[in-house]
């Protein structure tokens, strides 16, 4: 159920495609490389308005990402669009060597990411980009949440000296707070409650924005909600400040429970000597259910009344 | 010129064989193979030096076949890259001078030393020259084992989609591979045949013989709007008698007999072309 406070956006990948179009404008050495995605990545207004700043590749993931780290080496700020699941899987030897390891500042940019492909199947989906790219140094991995996130991502991508992996998934997304200022690296607090913490990455900040309302409507649980936007590095400050008040911490993403968020933070709270009741929600380890993007999260539980109901779990157990 | 390019391969032979006998590693026979295209490159084609690494304009290189490293550091020492002495770490506990390109290297322009990587970069460095019009052209040394990564096919039709005339990919073309003859393995044959079809220029060329890599290397581009591929047919432990199209020598490091052998018939070929 929709909170009749939060008002409808657009897709992240419109916002990313906006705000690049924005930052083109002024800065000449800005190039899109797209592998035959221009329309998937939104990019259609943006190869019209700015033929020039966009390179196409084909369907050549490797390539793309190879041309996109020689083009950086050049000086350019290179934003290299292409699915997801092909970006992060073809060319990952590319991502690992030509644009991490040789410090080519690319920005890559997984698109239509997690589940987006619904249907489309698990060719399509990208549940493991999280886990392979975090165990590659120098490379900065950030699901924005929102409109909101997306454009200050991408601004503040478009002038980094080291490479960045974004990851953008295709529906509508709610309008949420711009109070709490983005920063890579830096988790975002958009709600504070005492009673538990819900730690979320990308795009399902919004259900368990909704599900911590429920929480306090129906049973006047306080919930923190954080958007941890970035998942390498990952924000070890905020993460210390929830687990030392001793909540019980949730974690919820688009991504394989394998080596994702939850198993980044419970590394480090293991590690750092917390022992909240802590939980992970994400994609478990089997053939993912087919159906839509929304169908696939309501089958996991990756939803309001899912997320709502683990969190009224650990506080139980917790109790 | 103060010293003669073929001199020059010589003596950079015999710093090859020196500090892959002191590292007890390296790729012996590739480096050998290739060191004649590096030596007319950086001595005679290419506008790069340590004065003018960081300018925009420079020419690049990109050692795609990254594993005959040694032959790249030699080079790059006698361009005043680095003192010499540094390659005594080769191999070392904490030293740059690892058995693959680094750009902690001064002079070296990309990590490489997985296969089928240099393409796609100098294709993206082409496409920069070009969007830029800027002259720099931009060289890639390709083996012919390495032509079975599928990613360099993607590059070459990305290269003559562009029309990159600033493009030269080198294929070190010593028809050896580390387990067999590349034939055997995984044929690349006709490999001039396969890059035409793809829309490049194709030339061939006895790639130890210098002074003809300088004339072919100096007339680039051969045509406009093309990408260029410089067939150097070379023989993999080329200088060595006993290296010489010999498999174990792909990685192979001598023995104290052997390295000596070595250097005395390097020291003969040298005192041949005095």
């Amino acid at each position: 159920m929709m909170n009749k406070e939060i008002k409808m956006g657009k897709a992240n990948l419109e916002t990313f495609s906006e705000t690049l179009q924005g930052i083109a404008e002024e800065n000449k050495s800005l190039l899109v490389v797209t592998s035959d995605s221009r329309g998937s990545g939104k990019l259609v207004p943006f190869a019209q308005r700015f033929p020039k700043q966009l390179v196409e590749v084909g369907i050549a993931e490797q390539n793309l990402v190879g041309i996109s780290a020689g083009l950086a080496s050049t000086g350019k700020q290179v934003f290299a669009v292409s699915p997801a699941c092909f970006l992060t899987a073809r060319s990952l030897e590319q991502i690992k060597n030509d644009v991490a390891y040789s410090d080519n500042p690319v920005t890559l940019v997984g698109i239509s990411a997690g589940v987006s492909y619904g249907a489309l199947g698990s060719t399509h989906h990208s549940l493991h980009d999280y886990a392979a790219l975090r165990a590659i140094h120098n490379l900065v991995v950030c699901a924005p949440a929102d409109n909101f996130e997306t454009k200050e991502a991408v601004r503040q991508a478009a002038e980094a000296t080291h490479p960045i992996y974004l990851r953008f998934g295709k529906r509508p997304m709610p309008v949420l707070s711009e109070e709490v200022p983005f920063v890579f690296g830096k988790g975002r607090v958009l709600r504070e409650g005492k009673d538990i913490a819900i730690v979320t990455t990308g795009e399902l900040l919004h259900p368990a924005l909704e599900a911590a309302a429920r929480l306090k409507e129906s049973q006047g649980i306080a919930a923190t909600v954080v958007s941890m936007h970035t998942v390498k590095p990952l924000d070890t400050d905020l993460l210390t400040k929830l687990a030392a008040t001793g909540m019980p911490i949730l974690t919820v993403e688009e991504h394989s429970v394998y080596g994702g968020l939850g198993e980044a933070c419970a590394s480090f709270l293991l590690q750092a000597g917390f022992s909240n009741r802590f939980q992970i929600m994400a994609i478990p380890d089997e053939y993912t259910v087919t159906g839509a993007q929304q169908e696939i999260f309501d089958h996991y539980g990756l939803n309001e009344e899912g997320i709502t109901a683990v969190a009224e779990q650990l506080l139980e157990i917790a109790k | 010129m103060e010293k003669s390019l073929a001199k020059k391969s010589v003596e950079y032979r015999q710093r090859i064989l020196k500090y892959i006998y002191q590292a007890k590693a390296g790729h012996t026979g590739g480096s050998l193979s290739c060191v004649d295209i590096l030596n007319v490159l950086y001595n005679s084609v290419m506008n790069v030096s340590p004065s003018n690494f960081n300018s925009p304009d420079r020419d690049r290189y990109v050692q795609s076949k990254g594993h005959c490293v040694e032959a790249l550091f030699v080079v790059l020492a006698d361009q005043g890259f680095f003192p010499e002495s540094e390659l005594e770490t080769l191999g070392r506990y904490r030293s740059h001078f690892i058995g693959h390109p680094t750009r902690k290297v001064p002079g070296v322009e990309q990590n490489t030393g997985a296969l089928g990587h240099g393409l796609s970069l100098s294709v993206g460095m082409a496409i920069a020259a070009k969007l830029d019009q800027k002259d720099y052209k931009v060289f890639t040394l390709l083996g012919d084992g390495e032509l079975a990564e599928g990613s360099n096919w993607e590059a070459a039709l990305t290269a003559a989609h562009y029309e990159l005339d600033n493009l030269c990919a080198v294929l070190d073309y010593n028809r050896m591979q580390i387990s067999a003859p590349t034939r055997e393995v995984c044929n690349t044959d006709p490999v001039a045949d396969k890059f035409r079809s793809f829309g490049w220029d194709v030339m061939e060329v006895d790639g130890h013989d210098v002074e003809e890599l300088e004339r072919i290397f100096k007339q680039l581009p051969l045509s406009s709007g093309k990408p260029c591929l410089v067939i150097a047919h070379t023989i993999k432990g080329k200088g060595i008698s006993y290296m010489e199209n010999v498999l174990k020598w792909h990685h192979g490091v001598p023995n104290e007999e052997e390295y000596e052998q070595a250097q005395k018939e390097l020291e003969e070929s040298l005192l041949a072309l005095d």
